[in-house]
């Protein structure tokens, strides 16, 4: 984001458009560098779903993410949240829409020099003009809302994963956004305090009517909490369907991930070779 | 040979890339500290005073520890030469002048770009690996505005007031010393230094500081966010930032002096 970008200041915010899509992504490509990693992804998600976004290491998920949230610019295509081409967006614009967006990173992500409590009071404190003790009162319902009340003073350090995690999150619904994403939210977790974590998920939108998107690797979790589920494989939607659906997919790529079973793949002698003596093609 | 080429071209592309993610980074900082606050996205001024603190008040001991330092060791110099030519009485107008025309400013940038200019890049570029730059992207803060900023705002008025505190420092330092040695009084020497210096050679040292408070703010900021790696990349980026930065004060004030001498 520039400086440069500030020229739609003033132009007001749209909300979602009543059974349009809160999410449109058609034919993204992304590059990192010269290695295409992304490739013309379409992607449409309605208001109030939870869309997981599922793949193998390495799949390109993160990536996908990265670019529905604005962190990354796609080298080709568009991308529309709630209404609004990021693209077109100006940096203000961009910050407005960022504001009914919240982001549970894959670490947490809270600022190590705040507690728990500054953490999430930030985003009020940068977009709201609300008064310290009324931010308190919100930042401690949003910290009951995920279960950890009473520990709005310690600092990041001093939590376990699970509760960092709720933290994030706790930090990620304070201005109860509309749009909602989680990186791996069971990445790093045993499997008591990963069900809690979606359970959590399921709750959130259902009391929030938020609409949710989760990418993960953990099968289990996925189907658990899913209303829809996106199989990406070397950067390229495999299958978009119901958990059921997905479950007893044909796909042997699909079935792959479900099983854990890693793909054989066929070395060409030649191409193995080049790669070891770092030869070039041709 | 070819391999040779490409480096260097490769080097060279890079180069003038950083240079200029340098210069948006001023830009933006620039853009943010004006215009913040017609877009209600200010930056803060208790953050700034953090930094003025940090960066300043805190430095307060060891700038007048190296402040009194550099001045008696510019008197023993320069009474050590003058003595050559007879002329001790002179002894005030080289230590005056070097003091608020060089030394100052140069050893000020230096220590504040071990101190703050580390400080930064190490704060920024572990903030970068632990997402906590993309968090602050996603909740919509610009991590320019609020990262950046504010230590350019702070730098910006806590260099120069440095600088000023260590002329006056040395200068007090170097008086004792002369007159200890040459039997001069201590308000004959204040008096004679103050009909020597010109309002010119104290803005001479201030404009200095204030180009290296510039320098070491966005070279910090460069080096932090363009880290790679875990802790290793924090260490190399901590590291790249003072060197870069000490490099980038003692050419600028070659430079400077130069122009400004003409």
């Amino acid at each position: 984001m520039t400086a440069i970008e500030l020229h739609n200041e003033g132009a007001e915010m749209a909300g979602p458009i009543a059974g349009a899509p809160v999410i449109e992504v058609r034919g993204l490509d992304a590059h990192y560098g010269e290695t295409q990693v992304l490739h013309g992804i379409d992607l449409t998600v309605a208001a109030s779903e939870i869309m997981v976004i599922m793949g193998s290491s390495g799949s390109g998920k993160t990536t996908l993410l990265r670019h529905l949230i604005g962190l990354e610019k796609p080298t080709a295509g568009t991308l529309k949240l709630l209404g609004e081409e990021l693209d077109s967006l100006g940096a203000i614009d961009t910050i407005k829409l960022r504001r009914q967006i919240g982001v549970a990173f894959q670490g947490g992500a809270l600022f190590s020099s705040m507690s728990v409590m500054e953490n999430i009071k930030l985003p009020l404190r940068e977009h709201t003009r609300l008064n310290e003790t009324t931010m308190d009162i919100m930042a401690r319902m949003k910290l009951e809302v995920v279960n950890l009340a009473g520990f709005g003073d310690l600092m990041p350090a001093e939590l376990s994963g699970g509760m960092l995690k709720r933290a994030a999150v706790a930090r990620a619904i304070v201005m109860d956004p509309k749009l909602l994403f989680f990186d791996e939210p069971s990445a790093g977790l045993d499997p008591v305090v990963s069900a809690a974590l979606d359970e959590l998920i399921l709750r959130l939108r259902d009391a929030m009517q938020i609409t949710v998107v989760v990418v993960t690797h953990e099968v289990e979790s996925a189907l658990n909490i899913a209303d829809r589920i996106t199989i990406l494989d070397s950067g390229r939607i495999v299958e978009v369907d119901t958990p059921e659906a997905i479950r007893n997919s044909q796909n042997p790529r699909v079935h792959n991930l479900l099983n854990r079973k890693s793909e054989e793949k066929v070395l060409d002698p030649d191409e193995y070779l080049r790669r070891l003596t770092g030869a070039r093609a041709g | 040979m070819l391999r040779l080429f490409e480096q260097a071209g490769r080097g060279a592309v890079q180069s003038l890339d950083e240079a200029g993610y340098a210069g948006s980074l001023l830009g933006e900082s620039l853009f943010w500290t004006f215009f913040g606050r017609r877009w209600r996205q200010p930056v803060r001024l208790d953050t700034v005073l953090e930094q003025m603190k940090l960066g300043g008040i805190d430095a307060l001991p060891i700038t007048t520890m190296l402040a009194a330092a550099i001045g008696i060791m510019l008197a023993v110099q320069s009474l050590y030469t003058l003595k050559i030519f007879g002329a001790e009485s002179f002894v005030h107008v080289g230590i005056s002048l070097a003091i608020t025309r060089e030394f100052s400013p140069l050893i000020i940038g230096i220590l504040m770009a071990g101190r703050s200019g580390s400080a930064l890049a190490a704060k920024i570029s572990t903030m970068t690996i632990n997402q906590e730059v993309d968090a602050l992207r996603a909740i919509g803060i610009n991590p320019v505005r609020y990262l950046v900023a504010p230590s350019l705002i702070a730098m910006l008025i806590m260099l120069p007031m440095l600088t000023m505190w260590c002329n006056l420092v040395s200068m007090t330092a170097a008086g004792f010393y002369v007159s200890a040695d040459t039997g001069i009084s201590l308000a004959a020497y204040a008096l004679n230094t103050i009909d020597v210096l010109t309002p010119s050679d104290l803005l001479h040292g201030l404009g200095k500081s204030a180009l290296f408070a510039m320098l070491i703010v966005i070279i910090g900021a460069l080096n932090g966010s363009l880290v790679r790696g875990g802790s290793e990349g924090v260490g190399l980026a901590t590291t790249r930032a003072v060197v870069h930065s000490s490099s980038a004060i003692i050419i600028t004030d070659m430079f400077f002096g130069f122009i400004m001498t003409q």
